[in-house]
Order: C-alpha cells, then structure tokens, then sequence
C-alpha cells in the first residue's frame, strides 16, 4: 500500500499543528477582551485632554510652550508601534507600511525622518532600511506600563526641544473592530488645534497658578497619555489580528485534513481493489 | 429652567462622570473653587481632594481625585484627574493602610527623592480620609 502511511503520518502532523493553533486562537481571544478593556478605559482620557490641549493651542497666551510653537519643519520624529510577537497576519505590515508611505512623503519634500521603534517586530522591519533610530524599545508585554515606555518617548521629547526635530508623529493600528484595524498617523507635537462648537470666537485662559508650571504638567501628561492610548490600542489590535489568523489557520488545517483523508480513502480502497483482482486473477488461473 | 454646565470627569483608568451639572466645587492648586455657570475660561491644577458636583436636582455626588488638572470653559468643565474615585468605591480601611504605609516611609527615608514621593501619597491618603469622615457625618 504505496502512499497510503505518508499521507497518515502528514494528517497526524496536520492534526497537532492545528491543535497548537487552536490553542493561541483561544489565548489570543480572552487576552483580547481584556486588552479591549484597558483600550476602552484609557479613550475618554487621552480623547479630553487632547481637546483641552487642542483648546488651548487657540489661545494667545504670553508664555509660547515649545510644545505648541509650529516651526518649520527640517525633521520628524516618527513613534512607530509595532508588536513584540509574530503570527498576527498582517497587522505589524501594515502598520510599518503606513509609517513608510509618510515617510517617503517627508523625505520627498526634503524632510529627514528619526524613529522611536516600539516591539521587537519594529525593530527587525526599520533596521534593514538603515533609517535613523533614535531610541527603541521592546518588551512592552500584553499590559503596557507608562513607565517602562516613557523613557524611550523622552528621547523624542529631548530632540524637540533641542530642536532635533521639529515635529513628533505617532504611528499605530487603531482598533476598528475585532475584524479590522486601521493602521492611523497622528500628529503629536507640536499639538494641533481643535475647534469645539461651543467655544467662544476668542478667548483667554486665566493660568492658575502660572502658564509656565501649569503647562509643563498638562503637556507632558497629554504626550504620555496619547502614546499609552496607541500602545493599549494596538495591543487589542495585536490580539484580535492574531485570534483571527490562528482561526483561519485552523480552518485550513481542518480543511487540508479533509482533503488528505479523502486522497487517503481512494489510496487505501485502490489497494484493497487491487489485492482482489489479484486473488480472483490467481484464482481463475488455477 | 436654570443655567447648568457640562461636566466631564474623566481619569486614565476611565470615564467617572459624565452630565450636567448646576455648580462644581474642585480642590484646585490654591484653595477650593466653586464653578458656576458661564465662568470664565481658566486652567489649572488640582491638589488631591473631593470633587463634589450639584446635580440640577438638587443632588450632590463627591468623587475623590488624587490631583490633576482642570478646563473650564463657559459651558463645559473638564475634570482630568489622576486617579479618580467614586465617593461610595472610597474604603477607609485602604485609605488608613495607605496613610500608615506613607508615614513609615517618611519615618525611614532620607532620600529625597523618596521622600517626596511618601509626602505625596500621605497627602492623597489624608484626603481620602477627610472626605471619607465629611461623608459619614452627611450620612449620620
């Protein structure tokens, strides 16, 4: 029976390689919910102050804080997320390519890009394009701390006030739904106008207790909480692009199984035909 | 029907409030301001405290935060706490035990640094017992 052990030894190995991605699918899904939590809860934050910051860029204050002074643009800093584990199909891809569209854009109009690379997967991608690093960072784990990343974003934050670079992007999946995220570029520093319907025309801010202390404190909490808010999202990216990989790699593996058993059936029934031909052929000799 | 603003409360843990609200009291860096209606735009931050908001019934709700900072414009108000709780989540038992922890910290440390730290969390600590005390004599 020619053929016929192969094809069982490839439908066992078949079988366990499906069970390994059963299993991560499993994993992957209640990390998921969990990481989808931690999203949610840290969005209203990050969405507020984004506003109060983006009020307060309408403003005319005496005091100009090199985190709202637009100048012009010679270099960006570029905080790329990416994650720290593979098979997650195409999510990290994405994202990387995204972060390489724009920066094509800068460099086309003549502006140098830096990079703060997040999870190891950024790290392997932007090395072999031999584009400046300026810091990276990786083992964020599936609970990212704001502590164990701010180092990294601080590099950044130096280079701008240093005038390294004049400008800070962030670049991350957001979280659409469990079937679909969306790679998004977002313009940090300096931060960016926003015009709510119910403010005044022109207003003033009265600072309490100075302009200086005060926004030291806000500004830094604003970049802080902006970076934390792509690092969960793209953890809930992360797992739910990984529970859905390892669900159609099992549905593939189930559906190879398939196709294998059914050739295994015909080899082993072609056989038996075979062996009966031949008794009936060696009977009717006789 | 009387004035009322927006009133947002949020902290990096979540969403704690979010309504209308007749008048706010917050805990801000220099003393205690109370925020009416159409008050002008200002920016400040907070020290740790009670946030307690008068709901347009009449109603009053108090949420602790552990600092922070706070928008005002004529319509809306926005609370970005630090840490914030719902005055009901408060236990008082955490609330000594933290208070207890900060004071041995100050006890053993010389550290700077450190110090400041414990200073902080003492801080924090106290005023969650203070609030937790305002509440039970509210509620006797």
């Amino acid at each position: 029976m020619p053929g016929a052990k192969e094809i069982r030894t490839k439908i066992a190995s078949i079988k366990s390689t499906q069970k390994i991605t059963k299993a991560m699918q499993m994993v992957a899904a209640s990390k998921m919910r969990k990481a989808q939590e931690r999203m949610r809860a840290a969005r209203p934050y990050a969405e507020k102050i984004r506003n109060v910051i983006g009020h307060i860029c309408l403003t005319n204050p005496d005091h100009r804080h090199p985190y709202l002074t637009v100048r012009p643009v010679k270099t960006v800093g570029m905080i790329v997320i990416g994650t720290d584990r593979g098979l997650c199909g195409g999510l990290n891809v994405n994202t990387f390519k995204q972060a390489l569209i724009a920066a094509r854009e800068y460099e086309s109009q003549g502006i140098a890009v830096n990079l703060c690379l997040f999870g190891s997967k950024a790290g392997q991608f932007f090395k072999r394009l031999k584009m400046p690093i300026s810091s990276a960072i990786v083992g964020l784990g599936d609970r990212p701390h704001m502590a164990a990343f701010m180092g990294a974003v601080k590099v950044m934050l130096d280079d701008y006030v240093d005038g390294k670079i004049d400008r800070l992007v962030i670049v991350n999946a957001q979280f659409v739904n469990t079937m679909s995220q969306k790679p998004m570029v977002q313009q940090l520093l300096p931060a960016v106008p926003v015009r709510s319907p119910e403010l005044p025309e022109l207003f003033e801010y009265i600072y309490e207790p100075s302009a200086v202390e005060l926004l030291d404190g806000l500004l830094f909490r604003y970049v802080e909480s902006q970076v934390y808010q792509g690092t969960v999202e793209n953890v809930a990216c992360e797992m739910a692009a990984r529970m859905v990989a390892m669900k159609s790699a099992t549905d593939n593996a189930g559906k190879l199984i398939d196709e294998l058993q059914l050739i295994y059936n015909k080899a082993r029934q072609a056989s038996i035909t075979k062996e009966i031909s031949e008794i009936v052929g060696g009977a009717a000799a006789v | 029907m009387a004035a009322t603003i927006n009133l947002d409360i949020v902290s990096a843990e979540g969403e704690i409030f979010s309504g209308v609200a007749a008048m706010v009291f917050v805990p801000a860096a220099q003393g205690e301001i109370g925020i009416a209606p159409r008050h002008a735009p200002l920016l400040t931050l907070l020290k740790a405290g009670e946030v307690r908001v008068q709901l347009p019934s009449g109603e009053e709700q108090a949420f602790y935060v552990g600092g922070g900072a706070l928008e005002i414009q004529p319509q809306r108000v926005t609370v970005l706490a630090d840490t914030a709780l719902r005055a009901h989540d408060l236990d008082e038992s955490t609330a000594l035990a933290a208070k207890q922890r900060a004071e041995e910290l100050i006890r053993d440390q010389t550290d700077a640094l450190t110090l400041a730290e414990a200073q902080a969390e003492l801080l924090r600590a106290l005023a969650q017992i203070k609030m937790l005390e305002r509440l039970r004599k509210g509620r006797a």
